[in-house]
């Protein structure tokens, strides 16, 4: 495993800049994810760094080296995309050393047989071994595509969003499984995904995109409770962070908008909003509000009841302030 | 406006029951929900409510009036399908005004009634454009339009949103019970997301293996669940399972589980043998003093909590405790368990056992 870093690395399709002037480092044995929209160049970003696309400009480490000029195989990361795609002739076991068998790797078979069972383990599919790729399920097929990089041992995991194509129950065991393999091969990974919920769960760091551009590094911590503008503060929360005008509220304000997650949202004193319905999700109740012409949306106790058009007060609590631009202000 | 009550209703294709005997009542003006994994039946159910498929027995009153036998066209039902199609060649106004014309209704009350659906839907700047042109969230819009133009009794949608991508769906989701507060048209919605059902029904079936599961208001299906399926389709992460062997007595409030005793809701009905004592993540508490241990195996942030995987002598858990709590992997921690909360499971039939908690609730 290596540490792989940017520097000031650019990419542009055409007039469309994918990337742009990106610098970031990933430590060793990090987790690390890329979060943003459809378009911000998380997908660009990895395959720069896998050699898959050329640079414009800037420069890419892996373990201290300039890998600039190097083909993807010279590189030595590991790949595992959306789609899986496994040989469909050979079975679970001979697609998982197939990359151990590369003319460029030359593993002794006793040691293939060796990690092939030690990743069938950690992928709970021991049982699958024999079986063709063809006759897995698709939770299965997207393990076994997981288990074919984990196998090798290469400087850098790069992984595009692996789980979106799988069912959530999947998905949120494969998220605990996958942080777990990864701390326990102490591996540096570099995961590119939108969805917020991996993002929070999994990483040491995030790296939040914006149009090509790296807005924010920070643990999961950090970009939650810290984030530097609106557009950060919006990547991550479910419901999303209400942004209103700050002056809405009474008193002295930092910046002039104001936002507030949905968790700090105080009721019973303050100013007048009013329900328009409740959403009872179970642990808790979801309060869509209307606020002098804004929608809010905050959270209450699952047994609390109010019918629409019910007046409550609400106080701001813990609020994060931005200017006019989005930027925050501290 | 309408209200649907399900008697009975069966549908077998061969040899194969897709829905077994199942009734329930659907309220005028409700929101309803038909919530189950694929292939559960509730396609079929909502089909035959429709008209598009003859039930094998049973009986479908709509406002009274059996109509379970009779083609769509005299059930004054609007469908929704999740492949919404329009006209191609015809622009909005056209493909809305459509089941007004084919009904010979004069142009000018045609006029009338298209501008006010689109008022209510926000399309009126895009009547005049084409349909091919327009974005997945207008051509929705359309076919929604196409849907209340007629004042049809009651509405049927099949996975409408099933479509879109994640944040758009809860955009439309959101968008779509707004417009269903306005109207107040008797809805029945299929989904197989339970997050969508909870969020967007009055009330919810939960269905599984052509078979009625549960029927009840979001919160009482979620606190209050009738069966192992249901506690485990409804909720993210979902309902834990505490396996062991055990046994309660009618009145008591207290049970034995792996050499430590708990107090759960006071038993309705006595029980030994394989059992599951069921707990949702947010009533477990982390606690030092506790004697019910486990190792922590994973946490995950999530902002202002965190899911902890536990493993317990009852098989793995999973705990939702503010993220302020320290839990580190490898680490061995008390467990509380919220007693108000607690239902308790046979194991083998999956049915949750009686008790003061879910008295009134649970039926069959």
């Amino acid at each position: 495993m290596a540490e792989v870093s940017l520097s000031n690395v650019s990419k542009a399709f055409g007039k469309t800049r994918a990337v742009h002037d990106i610098t970031m480092t990933i430590e060793d044995g990090a987790f690390v994810v890329l979060l943003g929209p459809t378009g911000a160049g998380k997908t660009t970003t990895l395959r720069l760094i896998s050699g898959l696309e050329k640079l414009d400009a800037g420069t890419v480490m892996i373990g201290g080296r300039d890998v600039g000029a190097d083909t993807p195989a010279q590189r030595d990361v590991a790949m595992v995309f959306q789609q899986y795609s496994l040989y469909p002739h050979l079975t679970v076991r001979d697609n998982l050393a197939f990359p151990l068998r590369s003319p460029i790797l030359k593993t002794p078979e006793d040691v293939i047989t060796q990690k092939v069972k030690k990743i069938a383990e950690v992928l709970q599919i021991p049982h699958k071994l024999d079986n063709k790729a063809t006759e897995l399920s698709g939770g299965e097929m997207q393990r076994v595509s997981i288990g074919r990089a984990l196998v090798r041992d290469p400087s850098i995991y790069l992984m595009d969003e692996p789980l979106s194509s799988l069912d959530a129950k999947l998905r949120a065991d494969l998220r605990v499984e996958l942080k777990r393999i990864q701390a326990d091969l102490g591996s540096t990974l570099l995961y590119v995904t939108h969805d917020q919920i991996e993002a929070m769960t999994m990483a040491t760091h995030i790296g939040v995109l914006e149009e090509g551009r790296l807005v924010q590094y920070g643990t999961p911590k950090e970009i939650y409770e810290d984030p530097t503008s609106v557009y950060v503060a919006s990547r991550l929360g479910s419901p999303r962070i209400n942004i209103l005008p700050a002056k809405l509220f009474p008193g002295d304000h930092k910046g002039a908008q104001i936002g507030l997650r949905p968790e700090n949202i105080r009721q019973g004193d303050g100013a007048e909003a009013t329900v328009l319905r409740a959403e009872h999700l179970g642990d808790h109740t979801r309060l869509h509000l209307d606020f002098q012409g804004h929608a809010i949306t905050t959270l209450t106790d699952p047994h609390t009841d109010y019918a629409p058009n019910t007046t409550i007060k609400i106080t701001p609590q813990n609020p994060l302030y931005f200017d006019a631009s989005g930027a925050r202000v501290v | 406006m309408a209200q649907i009550v399900i008697k009975d209703l069966k549908k077998e294709f061969g040899d194969f029951t897709a829905v077994r005997e199942s009734s329930f009542t659907i309220e005028d003006g409700e929101f309803f929900m038909l919530l189950g994994p694929s292939g559960c039946g509730k396609t079929t159910t909502l089909r035959m409510i429709a008209g598009l498929e003859l039930p094998t027995s049973g009986e479908i009153l709509l406002d009274g009036e059996e109509i379970s036998q009779r083609p769509p066209s005299e059930r004054d039902i609007a469908f929704v399908f999740q492949m919404f199609a329009l006209y191609p060649h015809m622009n909005v106004r056209k493909n809305i005004s459509y089941p007004l014309v084919s009904q010979g209704m004069p142009r000018a009350q045609v006029k009338a009634k298209v501008a006010e659906v689109a008022g209510i839907l926000g399309i009126e700047n895009i009547l005049d454009r084409p349909v091919g042109g327009l974005s997945g969230g207008d051509r929705q819009r359309v076919a929604l339009g196409r849907a209340i133009v007629r004042e049809p009794k009651a509405f049927m949608m099949d996975e409408p949103l099933g479509a879109l991508d994640a944040e758009f769906r809860e955009h439309m989701a959101e968008e779509l019970r707004a417009l269903h507060d306005r109207m107040g048209a008797t809805t029945v919605y299929v989904t197989h997301d339970q997050l969508e059902a909870m969020q967007m029904g009055d009330k919810i079936v939960v269905m599984n293996n052509a078979v009625v599961e549960q029927f009840g208001t979001p919160q009482e299906i979620y606190d209050k669940p009738a069966t192992m399926f249901v506690a485990d389709f409804i909720g993210s992460p979902s309902m834990n399972f505490l396996k062991f062997h055990g046994k309660i007595g009618a009145g008591s409030g207290e049970i034995a589980m792996h050499d430590t005793s708990f107090a759960v809701p006071q038993a309705r009905e006595p029980f030994e043998g394989d059992m599951a004592f069921g707990v949702r993540p947010e009533h477990i508490a982390l606690s030092d003093a506790a004697a019910y241990r486990g190792e922590v195996l994973a946490t995950e942030y999530l902002g202002t909590t965190q899911i902890v995987t536990l493993k317990t002598p009852g098989g793995d858990i999973k705990a939702r405790v503010p993220a302020t709590q320290t839990a580190k992997v490898g680490e061995t921690v008390g467990m509380e368990f919220d007693p108000a909360t607690v239902t308790l499971f046979d194991r083998q039939s999956g049915r949750a056992l009686k008790s003061e908690l879910n008295e009134g609730v649970l039926h069959g």
